[in-house]
């Protein structure tokens, strides 16, 4: 077992300002609306900086990077 | 057959239950019938564990879905049933606080359910209270309902925290719909559950309601004891606005019970089976009810929010000005994008509504000409 990240959007908070998308484009898509969707899966280790500064960068703090428990 | 509605609604002195019922309830396998299915037991189980004699019970009547009206006929027939099961839930839970959560438009359910609560002896009664439900699709929501009990807003919250974690008051909380709990006051009382579900036809059926079905009862038996339909169905709804259209040649031998239907990538959700005419546009339904749902967001999450108001428009530019290809695109990729996207299930709900309605009408989507066009051509 070891430890992931995974990035998760509080859906209420976000108001879809997109910076997220602009910083880390290789895991975050907008919408046609504007609002983030998320690659599936956890966070690829090189690309864990970059999550990291979409979480701290969110207009709104609605972004969350979290450590999970990888099944099996 | 002695089912909910088969049974006399007296008052009987409550079951001594305690944790125990749990288990009974876990071997009759009883889903949730407000909607999402979900075991009774592994619920009960949750608020079980967390409960310190301070959980809530909030027993659910909102009933938001349009078509839907079991559990108001429920309510207003059965109220002793209903308090039965909750106070059951109350003992097995070790909870202080009840609520009654009917829908603000339910009259007649509320008033019948007040009157057999003022029946009912004093140390039961002074630990429920009443409260009217918001006339809106999201209420009945769990975490909604919770939100709104506590706060006065009825629209659903981000979860985790769920309700058996921290609900009314922060405290461990079951919400669950009132016909779940009088089938856990039959379980109680006769040591077994009925196995029944409360559906309610509608559209186009000749006497449209609710009734009380078995479990080997097809819809096409269903669509008998209403009468028969009114004139040949393009397709029937299983489930309600978060159901599945169906063919109705495949709809007629279905079996109303959670786990045929499920084998069949369906469920009861609320009991609504509903009947389109051939006469009626499929594609102007579909354009209506995504409207409707569209309406019901709580618009709290953009995808949710932004998402169903576009389908909705797709849907009904295709059905004032006929099908096009771009929109025709558009709603595939949308039900795709939205899903999965808000706090809640709404969205959810609301584009496999559509997914299905694509599929089981995709002919008619590529066909559809502007009705006006096609009157005056």
């Amino acid at each position: 077992m070891s430890k992931q990240f995974a990035l998760s959007v509080d859906r209420i908070k976000c108001d879809g300002r997109g910076l997220c998308a602009e910083l880390l484009p290789e895991l975050i898509r907008l919408d046609d609306w504007g609002y983030p969707i998320l690659a599936p899966g956890p966070v690829p280790e090189h690309l864990i900086p970059l999550a990291q500064r979409a979480v701290e960068d969110c207009p709104v703090l609605a972004i969350a990077l979290r450590r999970t428990q990888l099944k099996k | 057959m002695t089912g909910l509605l088969g049974t006399p609604d007296a008052m009987t002195p409550l079951p001594r239950v305690g944790s125990e019922i749990i288990d009974a309830i876990e071997r009759s396998r009883l889903v949730g019938r407000g909607g999402a299915g979900f075991p009774v037991a592994t619920k009960w189980r949750a608020v079980a564990q967390r409960s310190h004699g301070n959980a809530v019970i909030v027993v659910n009547g909102a009933e938001g879905e349009p078509q839907s009206k079991k559990d108001r006929v429920l309510m207003s027939e059965r109220p002793h049933l209903v308090l039965d099961g909750a106070f059951i839930a109350a003992r097995a839970l070790r909870a202080r606080h009840l609520i009654l959560y009917i829908g603000e438009r339910h009259d007649a359910a509320r008033s019948a359910m007040l009157r057999a609560l003022s029946a009912r002896p004093e140390p039961e009664r002074g630990r429920v209270t009443a409260s009217s439900a918001p006339a809106r699709y999201v209420a009945g929501a769990e975490a909604a309902a919770v939100h709104f009990l506590n706060e006065g807003i009825a629209t659903p919250t981000n979860v985790p925290p769920y309700p058996f974690e921290r609900g009314v008051g922060g405290a461990p909380t079951l919400v669950q719909n009132v016909e779940t709990l009088a089938h856990v006051a039959l379980l109680a009382r006769t040591g077994h559950t009925p196995q029944t579900a409360l559906v309610t036809l509608a559209g186009a059926v000749k006497r449209p309601g609710v009734l009380e079905v078995e479990p080997h009862t097809t819809i096409g038996d269903a669509v008998q004891r209403g009468g028969g339909a009114t004139e040949a169905p393009r397709a029937i709804l299983v489930g309600g606005y978060f159901g599945s259209w169906v063919e109705p040649e495949q709809a007629w031998n279905l079996e109303l019970n959670p786990d045929s239907l499920r084998r069949n990538g369906l469920g009861l959700g609320c009991g609504v089976i509903g009947l389109l005419p051939a006469s009626r546009c499929p594609v102007c339904e579909t354009a209506g009810i995504m409207r409707y749902l569209a309406g019901e967001s709580s618009a709290q999450c953009g995808p949710c929010f932004f998402g169903l108001r576009a389908l909705a428009d797709a849907c009904t530019r295709v059905a004032e000005r006929g099908s096009n290809p771009e929109d025709l695109k558009r709603l595939q990729r949308w039900a795709i994008d939205v899903r999965g996207r808000g706090a809640c299930r709404h969205p959810d709900g609301a584009v496999m509504f559509l997914s299905s309605s694509l599929q089981v009408f995709g002919q008619e989507f590529a066909s559809h000409r502007s009705h006006h066009v096609s009157r005056t051509a």
